[in-house]
């Protein structure tokens, strides 16, 4: 039970989602987009989450769409996260998304859930920044398309008013290889400490990591040191130090433990999708 | 408040609550059905799994007013079931406050994946959590329904 209430809604298209955000805005109230719902409920039952007007997205048919149209992929920003999984269309999601909370608490979070949320981790967002991926946002101007790199900047910056709705990848990267691994302090079910996905288009490396700053991002400058000419040690020793700041520093890892165990992850993943180095 | 049909364990019921009560808050307060039982309210133990068109759902991440139009089915309505005579016959509950959350999430388990290898019955018993550490022979009692299962798969629900 939430501590205090709000008017629920349930728009059947963008525009009626947009619209009313605005009509309700106009009115005083304080609304909100909910999706896949669990961060609004779980924040909100601590009374972190203002709100009096929530707006469900799950009825708007393009934010529950996933299929393959002039040659881009379309995933739906309502879409569940075991949904996505079970289709496997794009093995780098499907296998990102697995590592997000448990699986039953999945069939209730959504992609854009996870990518707009508050938490650290955020790992549904690392395939789509290893494949340039663009995302369709709604807001009062009707759908706009942008790439997610000048979009995302270690949130989803959205103005006011707007929501995501679809996120468009380029069906060629859905079978590029890659690795996709998530680290956690004990056991398989410990909180989580690092995920770091790594995408191979054909000579370049690709590099995105969550959990081991305050935000998920695409180690853009780490990728430049991995692509360099040299011993395996040495370009990630390289890369290290383009790690962003701040390094998370808390009672699930030190920040010198959380690096300490990316330099270990990039060793194993690397050596995998680039084949024995010295 | 609003007043809202839910369809529970096949019945249709006409309930008024607030949009910002959870699912699990009208399963207990407004229709006494306390089977789903209200353990972290933070959709980290799986104590209060429901199904929801025969999906696993912790229903304390769910508002009440989303389970409209779906059809929701508590422990309550699993009556004799196979499942909870699994439990029954492999011990597979101490204290029995996460039971209900368990057979819930299985009851999902076995009707999408009928013959579910290793893997997927770690997957999906990783979302709830036993503090009398029964876990093994909660893993017995699934892989027993599994071969019952590939015998005859009748005895489920059908709420998809």
């Amino acid at each position: 039970m939430l501590p205090y209430d709000f008017d629920y809604y349930l728009p059947k298209t963008v525009e009626e989602g947009v619209r009313l955000f605005q009509q309700l805005e106009r009115e005083g109230k304080i609304p909100v987009y909910y999706s896949g719902g669990t961060e609004i409920i779980t924040l909100g039952r601590l009374n972190l989450v203002e709100t009096n007007a929530v707006i469900d997205i799950k009825a708007i048919g393009e934010c529950k769409e996933f299929t393959i149209k002039d040659q881009q992929l379309i995933v739906g920003s309502a879409l569940s996260l075991t949904a996505v999984e079970e289709k496997n269309v794009f093995p780098l999601l499907s296998k990102a998304a697995s590592g997000v909370a448990d699986h039953t608490a999945r069939n209730k979070i959504t992609v854009g859930g996870n990518i707009c949320g508050q938490i650290f981790y955020r790992e549904a967002v690392l395939p789509f920044l290893l494949t340039d991926s663009h995302v369709v946002i709604a807001g009062k101007n009707g759908l706009r398309q942008t790439p997610i790199h000048q979009l995302f900047k270690r949130n989803l910056k959205l103005q006011k008013g707007e929501f995501l709705v679809q996120l468009h990848t380029d069906r060629r990267f859905l079978r590029m290889p890659y690795v996709c691994v998530k680290r956690r302090q004990q056991w398989d079910t410990g909180y989580p400490l690092i995920t770091v996905a790594v995408l191979k288009k054909e000579d370049e490396t690709r590099i995105a990591i969550s959990g081991l700053c305050p935000f998920p991002f695409r180690a853009f400058e780490m990728e430049k040191s991995i692509q360099q000419v040299g011993p395996l040690g040495d370009r990630i020793q390289e890369a290290l130090r383009h790690v962003p700041q701040p390094v998370l520093d808390d009672v699930e890892g030190s920040s010198g433990y959380r690096v300490f165990v990316l330099e270990q992850m990039l060793q194993d993943l690397l050596r995998e999708l680039e084949g024995n180095h010295p | 408040m609003i007043s809202a049909r839910l369809t529970v364990n096949d019945e249709e019921r006409e309930i008024a609550f607030w949009p910002s009560d959870t699912l699990l808050f009208v399963l207990r307060e407004r229709l006494g059905l306390t089977g789903a039982k209200p353990g972290c309210l933070n959709g980290d133990c799986g104590a209060c799994t429901v199904n929801v068109n025969g999906t696993a759902m912790k229903s304390c991440l769910m508002l009440a007013v989303e389970g409209m139009n779906q059809t929701i089915r508590t422990i309550e309505g699993l009556k004799d079931s196979p499942i909870q005579h699994a439990f029954i016959e492999h011990f597979a509950f101490q204290c029995g406050y996460c039971t209900p959350g368990f057979i819930m999430n299985i009851n999902s388990l076995l009707k999408k994946h009928p013959n579910a290898d290793d893997s997927t019955i770690k997957e999906f018993l990783s979302s709830n959590i036993c503090r009398c550490t029964g876990y093994q022979e909660i893993e017995k009692a699934v892989k027993s329904l599994l071969k019952i299962n590939r015998e005859d798969k009748a005895g489920l629900p059908n709420d998809e």
